[in-house]
């Protein structure tokens, strides 16, 4: 689950990690105010959206009054920001960040994130603050330093000091950084986060650090015990089928193409995926109807599919194991009906009660294609696109 | 032979009294030898009770004293699961098996340190397989897990993925073209887990009854570029290779929360071509996995 910038700063400062001042706003004169309330002569207008670049895309801009605030307030409010992490349409801009200004001396960047190959957390830092990592991680992958940290002791001493001198924080500020990168990883273990990511990280002109952006990702799994990160999340920010389908304990992700793919298991729908591309057509969906999947729960899947007006046919791919192909069979008939389905759909079973799948299917008196192997089922949903 | 587990093994089932522990464990006792592997199960508030005539223990240690069981299956919902890895490992066993799907990375990441320390301070190396894994399955003999018993058939070839239903499909298509299976494993889904493929390509590697292996993998993380790596200079048997995911776009979770594409090299494309490039006959057809291993023997 991603959050807003703010609710990420708001996490840190809760673990003590230093960040700038600012409000949350919704409204052009709710950011006049912010401007008022946090004083001074500097503040930055910053667009909340939960996607990266916002700087370069012209959503983060520096007010030198307050009718300068109010001016970039209009603009950025309500704009379709588009960054390279965004659609192309972008995303439409509905809070702002009002904060005060800094006086960035220097900029790191550093962060915490599971590393599967060692399975510990790796805390990385790097001088190079400020740019895409990733775009740092390729050219010049020298400059990001890591350590492993033993989740039985915890981000020691020594490992944050190698961070903190290794990406040139000068002495006198090396205690400060130690205890930023330390809290940082308290903060991203405590909150079950899966990326913990503070960038820039500034030297300011008086030696003092504080953390410029960040954001956050958390795990899934772990949402259960985290009521305080649940209440963060902005569902303006997410896929509207995404969230439909996970109100049925279904996993979908819209694509770009035109065929829709209902398979049960994650890896299987990948694979009839891929197949689908291999075939010449595009998916236009991931959808994993799960290990139990109901009558009611295919219906919901057909519906929220054939809302995307660009699906031009369906490819149920199912291997019944647990789950029986009558049961899955049932499920498509129903389905079918109730959403008076208008466009081609192949269905291919494999596994329990294969027969049985199929002769419901036959006798139902749809329109509906069968086919026995995924390559088949693809040749023949994207042959009816066509 | 066959890797890990064969009809003599004995097993203790942890979740035994919840829903899905009782459904699978009805399956796995009528598959094969499984009326006399599943010896035992674990309910602290159950114990001294029997369910389908399988007696219930307080504990893993206890109920692997009682019945000299070495290996155990986890249905334990996901709060509770790591903790009931953790009690598999304490009581020394051979291998846990962890079913359980939507475990919080953090616990993993805390319960495999733990394991590597205990290991690391000359304790007893525990194997685990998964979270959020199917098991595993040795033909005719034994089945720990909640893959359908009756799509296999007993023979030569080994299959691991980390994915359920394409597991099926994989053994589905062998058993068609009339190829049976010594074992196939689930290794699960998660970012943080125990055997990776490296580990169970090492096993069939090993194994005398194992003539042949599909590999099969997922878009995220490293696994199977390292397995690829060892079975360049290791392997001595043929193994077909399908990555899936190769639609599958960037940042974004793919079901797993594994599955999941973070750097460059962990895209479908990149792990084919590692495979390829270290001696695998990959493919990018899933429908032609079991012909192609057949065109090898």
């Amino acid at each position: 689950m991603k959050i807003h910038e703010h609710q990420a700063k708001e996490i840190l400062r809760k673990f003590g990690v230093v960040t700038p001042r600012g409000i949350p706003c919704f409204s052009v004169d709710e950011a006049v105010a912010a401007a008022e309330e946090l004083g001074g002569s500097i503040w930055v207008v910053k667009a909340q959206i939960h996607a990266g670049g916002r700087g370069k895309g012209g959503g983060v801009k520096l007010a030198r009054s307050r009718d300068e605030v109010r001016a970039l307030a209009s603009e950025i409010l309500g704009m379709q920001l588009v960054t390279h992490q965004t659609s192309a349409e972008g995303q439409k801009v509905r809070r702002l960040l009002i904060e005060e200004g800094a006086d960035i001396r220097k900029e790191y960047y550093v962060a915490a994130l599971t590393d599967r190959a060692t399975q510990k957390v790796a805390m990385m830092a790097s001088s190079e603050g400020g740019m895409d990592i990733e775009e740092v991680a390729h050219n010049t992958p020298e400059k990001i330093i890591k350590v492993f940290v033993d989740p039985a002791t915890g981000l020691t001493d020594a490992q944050a000091r190698e961070l903190a001198a290794g990406i040139g924080v000068p002495e006198a500020s090396i205690p400060q950084a130690i205890d930023t990168l330390q809290r940082l990883y308290a903060c991203y273990m405590e909150t079950d986060a899966s990326l913990a990511e503070i960038n820039p990280l500034i030297l300011e002109g008086n030696g003092n650090i504080k953390a410029l952006d960040a954001k956050f990702n958390f795990d899934a799994n772990a949402l259960f015990r985290h009521p305080e990160i649940v209440a963060y999340r902005d569902l303006d920010e997410e896929d509207p089928a995404e969230i439909e389908a996970s109100k049925f304990d279904l996993a979908y992700i819209s694509l770009d193409g035109n065929i829709g793919c209902l398979v049960n298991g994650a890896g299987l729908a990948m694979a009839t995926m891929d197949t689908i591309k291999l075939f010449g057509a595009e998916p236009a969906n991931f959808l994993d109807v799960g290990g139990g999947a109901t009558t009611e729960k295919v219906t919901e899947a057909f519906k929220i599919m054939l809302r995307n007006p660009a699906v031009k046919g369906i490819l149920v791919n199912i291997f019944g194991g647990i789950m029986k192909c009558d049961t899955i069979a049932n499920g498509v008939v129903t389905a079918a009906r109730e959403v008076k389905l208008a466009v081609p759909l192949v269905v291919r079973m494999k596994g329990t009660n294969e027969d049985l799948g199929k002769k419901i299917l036959a006798e139902s008196g749809l329109p509906i294609i069968s086919a026995d192997t995924m390559a088949e089922a693809a040749q023949k949903i994207v042959a009816a696109v066509a | 032979m066959s890797i890990y587990i064969n009809k003599d093994t004995k097993v203790i089932t942890q979740g035994i009294t919840g829903k899905t522990g009782q459904f699978h464990t009805e399956k796995c006792q009528e598959y094969a030898n499984g009326k006399n592997c599943f010896v035992a199960g674990v309910n602290p508030k159950k114990a001294g009770e029997a369910i389908f005539g399988i007696p219930i223990y307080g504990t893993v240690k206890e109920a692997a004293a009682q019945t000299g069981a070495t290996v155990s299956v986890i249905y334990v919902p996901p709060a509770g699961a790591a903790a009931a890895i953790w009690e598999a490992v304490e009581a020394d066993l051979d291998l846990a098996i962890c079913i359980t799907e939507g475990i919080p990375v953090r616990d993993m990441l805390e319960v495999r340190n733990r394991m590597k320390a205990k290991e690391a301070a000359g304790g007893k190396k525990t194997l685990l397989l998964g979270p959020n894994c199917p098991g595993l399955i040795t033909p005719d003999e034994i089945k720990i897990g909640i893959m359908p018993g009756h799509i296999h058939r007993k023979g030569r070839i080994g299959v691991v993925s980390r994915s359920g239903t394409l597991t099926y499909e994989a053994v589905a298509q062998l058993t068609e073209i009339g190829l049976g299976q010594s074992s196939a494993v689930g290794i699960g889904g998660d970012p943080i887990n125990g055997l990776k493929h490296i580990d169970v390509m090492q096993a069939f590697n090993d194994d005398p009854e194992t003539d042949a292996v599909i590999m099969i993998g997922e878009i995220g993380g490293p696994d199977e570029a390292e397995a690829a790596q060892w079975c360049k200079t290791h392997m001595k048997k043929p193994v077909v290779g399908f990555i899936a995911g190769v639609t599958a776009p960037a940042g974004k979770r793919m079901g797993h929360a594994g599955a999941l594409i973070s750097g460059g090299a962990d895209t479908a494309d990149a792990k084919l071509a590692i495979m390829e490039e270290c001696g695998f006959k990959v493919t990018r057809d899933p429908s032609e996995m079991g012909k192609l291993l057949k065109s090898l023997l």
